[in-house]
């Protein structure tokens, strides 16, 4: 049923932010990590952020810097579950800061998944 | 009718050379925008506050800085991607461009201008080239004393042909001392603290500082006095307080020197720290609104300029030295990166990523003067830099 709701929203090109908006609750009964993509401006956002302001540290193209690379390549390995804790509580003893005030749980999840197929 | 003909030769080929040459000019008022993500570079004159021509194709300019030839006229570019670009500011265009490692963070020119070394993260080390040529002459692998290579972070050039650097994973600082640059002499200095992130050399070339992160404090080392060693000052200034965050990495190449002292951003605290330069003591702290990353004194060194990391990124705020106060708060916009004084510091041009511009403000009344398009700008650098120290 929420899926649907989803769906149909999604179809009526509003995205997930829409479906937040006017049922908040629907959203947070939604699974986590991979179906919840986030609204279109949402993502555009985030795209910014991980390009931007991750890439101070892991390098405009992920490809590492005082950070370890992000490329599909390096992440291939690793649990995306792990990945996604490690973007929102950080990694104490190194410069890798947690982002949970500014990402959901959802949002985080979404980018390792962005991070996994490879930044548009 | 031959006499004719000559004259018309003549003629032509003074306007032949007049198509070729661009009017004569100077380049002290010139500067480098660099446009992070397009991996183009902007040369602006600060004089009419202008955009003369834009150069594409540096590639990946995250984290770019530039260093100036003693003639002001070329731009050496330090790209993210480990490249190496050398640009002519007069005839805008690339004159030469190396591939010199895979992943870069900064570079500096020597002391005679002959020399232009670059820091790298992989493979660690920095690599030196003729600053003419682009040729390399120099490879300085930095591996620790226990054999593991490590991060070069904090390149700064010293008088003496000397390049300053600091090894991030191993917590070493390296003086290599390159009056012949086919046989590098080496001095380290081991255990100098953890994780250095970045370093600054003083405006006369004699001391060099570092800014750990793994731990509060900064390795000072006087050029001056190589044997007496590494010194650690200010330390544990966060007092054994758990220190906030850091979402960005601040950057000490704008820590600001002014006369007797030296201030400069606190790791994790939202703070900018006073040094007193005669004993190296902290003499005090002056509360800011968020992590500093650039601190950077206005040429008189009577102001500091600070603008801060993420999430307060769209703020700079003015200190006034004597007073140690906050005087003003600019929000110049969404994610400024960097701040440039003009060679006299009547204005300074600050970079507004998110906004896709850059503005020029008044230094004195603070009013915004001007505004110039660039795509996601970053680092601005002026030609006066040719002629300092460190920059
Ligand atoms: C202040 C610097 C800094 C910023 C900003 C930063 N990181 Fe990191 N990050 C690091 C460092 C350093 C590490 C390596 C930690 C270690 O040594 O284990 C790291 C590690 C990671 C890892 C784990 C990689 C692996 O292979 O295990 C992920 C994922 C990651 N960062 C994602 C991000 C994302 C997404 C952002 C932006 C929202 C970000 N980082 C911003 C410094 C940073």
């Amino acid at each position: 049923m929420v899926k649907l709701l989803n769906k149909l929203f999604q179809v009526a090109g509003c995205g997930l932010l829409c479906v937040a908006v006017f049922f908040p609750g629907l959203a947070q009964a939604e699974p986590t990590a991979e179906a919840v993509a986030p609204a279109p401006a949402r993502q555009k956002e985030l795209i910014n952020l991980v390009r931007q302001d991750c890439g101070s540290c892991h390098g405009l193209r992920l490809e590492g810097g005082l950070g370890l690379p992000l490329t599909p390549q390096a992440l291939r390995e690793k649990s995306p579950d792990a990945l996604k804790e490690t973007i929102l509580y950080g990694r104490a003893g190194t410069p890798m800061p947690p982002w949970k005030p500014f990402l959901t749980d959802a949002e985080s999840g979404w980018i390792v998944q962005m991070l996994l197929k490879g930044l548009p | 009718m031959r006499r004719y003909s000559i004259f018309t030769v003549f003629i032509g080929l003074l306007a032949l050379q007049g198509c070729a040459t661009p009017p004569l000019r100077g380049t002290g008022d010139l500067g480098v925008v660099i446009e992070r993500a397009a991996g183009s570079i902007q040369v602006v004159e600060t004089t009419h506050r202008t955009r003369l021509g834009q150069i594409a194709g540096l590639g990946d300019l995250s984290h770019a800085s530039v260093n100036y030839s003693r003639d002001e006229r070329y731009a050496y570019v330090f790209g993210r991607d480990g490249a190496l670009t050398k640009v002519d500011l007069l005839k805008m265009r690339i004159e030469k461009r190396v591939m010199q490692s895979g992943n870069s963070i900064g570079g500096a020119i020597s002391q005679d201008g002959r020399l232009i070394a670059v820091a790298n993260y992989t493979p660690g080390g920095i690599k030196v080239f003729d600053s003419e040529t682009l040729e390399q002459v120099a490879d300085i692998p930095a591996i620790d004393h226990t054999g593991k290579p490590s991060k070069v972070v904090g390149l700064v050039d010293a008088p003496g042909n000397r390049f300053v650097f600091s090894l991030y994973d191993a917590g070493e600082i390296w003086v290599a001392e390159l009056r012949d640059p086919a046989k590098p002499a080496l001095h380290k200095f081991t255990n100098i603290g953890k994780e250095p992130y970045d370093g600054m050399i003083t405006a006369d070339g004699r001391y060099y500082v570092a800014g750990l992160f793994g731990e509060d404090g900064l390795a000072l080392l006087d050029l001056w006095h190589l044997d007496a060693g590494v010194k650690r000052v200010l330390n544990g200034y966060g007092k054994g307080e758990q220190k906030l965050p850091v979402y960005k990495m601040p950057h000490l190449e704008g820590w600001a020197a002014t006369g007797n002292e030296l201030l400069v951003p606190a790791v994790g605290r939202n703070e900018v720290l006073v040094i007193d330069q005669n004993n190296w003591m902290e003499a005090g702290r002056i509360p800011v609104h968020g992590q500093p990353v650039f601190v950077v004194a206005r040429p008189d060194n009577r102001q500091v300029w600070v603008n801060f990391a993420f999430p307060n990124n769209d703020t700079v705020q003015v200190i006034d030295v004597p007073s140690r106060a906050v005087v003003k708060t600019l929000k110049p916009g969404k994610a400024v990166l960097h701040m440039e004084f003009t060679p006299r510091g009547e204005n300074v041009w600050v970079s507004v990523r998110d906004d896709d511009r850059v503005e020029v403000y008044d230094s004195e009344t603070f009013a915004k003067i001007g505004e110039l398009p660039a795509d996601k700008p970053s680092g601005i650098f002026f030609t006066p830099r040719a002629h300092r120290t460190g920059l």
